[in-house]
């Protein structure tokens, strides 16, 4: 193991990411970035924590840390109205954030980045503010069979207060898109597709330039669920011409409570506010109100400001490891991991589709995926054992459950070698 | 490696592979489903009683080796008792996965194997569930009962 950070000569400590880019994007070396993360120094029940939880939520690099605890030890304060030098400190810091995601996902304008509080919340904010208006008797959203309970839940009450269908592309053994069938269900009643970029369980990434391609053919908009795929990928809004796309902080390797959608200014203009509040008016009298200017008016209420400051430095984090090292890592342990699970036998992967994110659902023949989730805790490796929020999903592969490890840019071979024994030993415990 | 040793006792891990009184029961006079929405398992369990005496007891659904193994032997446990000593049996055995200093009274029997369950907390539903879902099924409750 390296030793951690290095102390440069302003007596700063210099984190992987600095020194990745200070050698000019030397190999991707994941024992350097542990040491950014401090969480993962721990030991739980006397062995080293295996941490291969990411898809739920990745942990946290010391810059993020660093960065809200100097928020709230310097600059705290309410933003966008205060006169004070605080305010001001804060409010350039949270809309220097807003300009970070702008730049990560090659975004044109600041008015299209809106600060919610994870991808839920912006799934939401489109559902009954871009569809729930436009939605009539008869008309169809079109969903996965792939998606997560948060892309198919607010589809159903918007559908359930306008009397419009919910439309569900299937797929195939894979876990793939069934894209045949995605094309014959778009039809003149389609108002909107909101698809999943990467699968929360199985790891599927989906073709969805070509989804957008061919629901724009038909001057059809699309949503893209981007929770699972902004840690792992480029996502550039402009190239792929979507309509909106929503991701989380958490996952990304910031803070919770803080998210973002990014939406077409052309949509968001057309959109009433999601809810009511302050910030995002221009003027209110007990008559007439009127709304704040983008993205102000979607955004009511104080934010998470040190969320907002909290994302953009893990977005920095990433940008400044480069890409190319960690996304080849990440395949590098997807493969040695579905390789050595292949080899156990009574062991089935769950998700095979050629293009994966680093994600791994399996099943043990005749071992319920909690206790293959209880025996790895107590081997330090934690994994999620469920149906992931896509019971649905879980029902099309006939499993109540799957238990899912998944990888994130500081995990290693060793700790995915330490899975595939620990699995060996559930086993041995079933046996 | 003993905390796990305590969880899966080879009773236990017998009765998951081969789960007692394992299926539906016809002309069931009593019967509930039971659901734990945080690992989506579900469990209906089947009741005959004559009078106040239980007289058979079948399950069905899907679950944890602790789950299954748990229905299975509470299936056993119970057959013959009146409804106050499945319900003196039940708190007896809460009191047991839940860590609670033992009280007298019922006699839990081949169930003490469950003590293990007490160090693993998020378990303790699955040991539950079953039971759980034979309250409502002697209380002929026609929602699904939820552990949350």
């Amino acid at each position: 193991m390296r030793t951690a950070g290095e102390r440069s000569a302003g007596g700063q400590i210099a984190g992987a990411a600095t020194r990745a880019s200070a050698s000019g994007g030397r190999a991707f070396d994941p024992l350097a970035v542990r040491e950014d993360f401090p969480i993962l120094r721990q030991k739980v029940y006397g062995k080293p924590l295996v941490y291969l939880d990411n898809a739920a939520t990745t942990h946290k690099p010391r810059v993020v840390i660093e960065a809200i605890e100097r928020f709230y030890e310097n600059d705290n304060s309410n933003i966008h109205r205060g006169l004070h030098a605080l305010s001001e400190r804060a409010t350039a810091a949270f809309e220097a954030a807003r300009d970070t995601v702008r730049r990560t996902l090659n975004a044109a304008d600041l008015r299209e980045i809106v600060f919610t509080r994870g991808t839920t919340e912006a799934i939401n904010l489109v559902a009954q503010s871009f569809a729930r208006p436009r939605l009539r008797p008869g008309d169809e959203i079109v969903i996965s069979t792939l998606e997560h309970h948060s892309n198919i839940v607010p589809w159903q009450m918007v559908c359930e207060a306008t009397g419009a269908r919910l439309r569900v592309i299937p797929i195939g053994e894979a876990g793939e898109l069934d894209m045949k069938a995605y094309e014959a269900l778009l039809g003149p009643r389609t108002r909107l597709v909101a698809i999943v970029h990467v699968s929360n369980a199985l790891g599927t990434i989906n073709p969805v330039e070509r989804v957008i391609e061919a629901a724009h053919a038909r001057g059809i908009p699309v949503l893209l669920d981007g929770a699972q795929a902004v840690a792992h990928m480029k996502v550039d809004v402009r190239a792929l011409d979507c309509d909106f796309y929503a991701f989380s902080g958490h996952k990304v390797y910031g803070p919770t409570g803080i998210g973002v959608l990014y939406g077409k200014v052309e949509h968001l203009e057309a959109m009433p506010p999601y809810q009511g509040g302050g910030d995002m008016i221009a003027s209110v009298t007990f008559e007439k109100t009127t709304w704040n200017r983008l993205p102000y008016k979607f955004e009511a209420g104080t934010p998470h400001i040190a969320g907002g400051i909290g994302l953009a430095a893990a977005l920095d984090y990433l940008d400044r490891l480069g890409l190319e090292g960690r996304a080849a890592h990440e395949q590098d342990l997807l493969v040695r991991a579905t390789a050595a699970l292949r080899a156990i036998p009574r062991v089935r992967i769950i998700g095979t589709a050629p293009a994966k994110a680093s994600v791994l659902s399996f099943v043990i023949d005749g071992i319920h995926p909690h206790d293959i989730g209880t025996i790895l805790d107590r081997d330090g490796i934690a994994i999620r054992a469920g149906h992931h929020c896509t019971q649905p999903l879980m029902d099309r592969f006939g499993v109540p459950a799957t238990a899912r490890a998944s990888f994130a840019l500081y995990n290693t071979r060793d700790e995915v070698d330490a899975l595939a024994k620990g699995v060996a030993r559930v086993i041995e415990v079933f046996s | 490696m003993s905390e796990l040793g305590d969880l899966y006792q080879e009773v236990i891990l017998d009765h998951n592979k081969r789960p007692r009184n394992f299926r539906a029961l016809p002309g069931a006079d009593h019967r509930a489903v039971g659901h734990n929405p945080l690992c989506g398992d579900r469990m209906t369990i089947y009741l005959k009683l004559d009078g106040d005496v239980v007289t058979e007891v079948t399950f069905e659904g899907s679950g944890c080796a602790i789950s299954k193994a748990s229905a299975s032997m509470m299936t056993e446990s119970i057959k013959g008792k009146t409804r106050a000593q499945v319900e003196a049996l039940f708190k007896k055995f809460h009191g047991l996965v839940t860590g609670e200093p033992p009280a007298s009274g019922a006699d839990l029997g081949k169930l003490v194997v469950f003590s293990g369950v007490s160090e693993f907390p998020v378990r303790v539903k699955c040991a539950t569930l079953a039971w759980h879902t034979l309250r409502a099924a002697l209380e002929e409750r026609t929602e699904a009962v939820s552990t949350e």
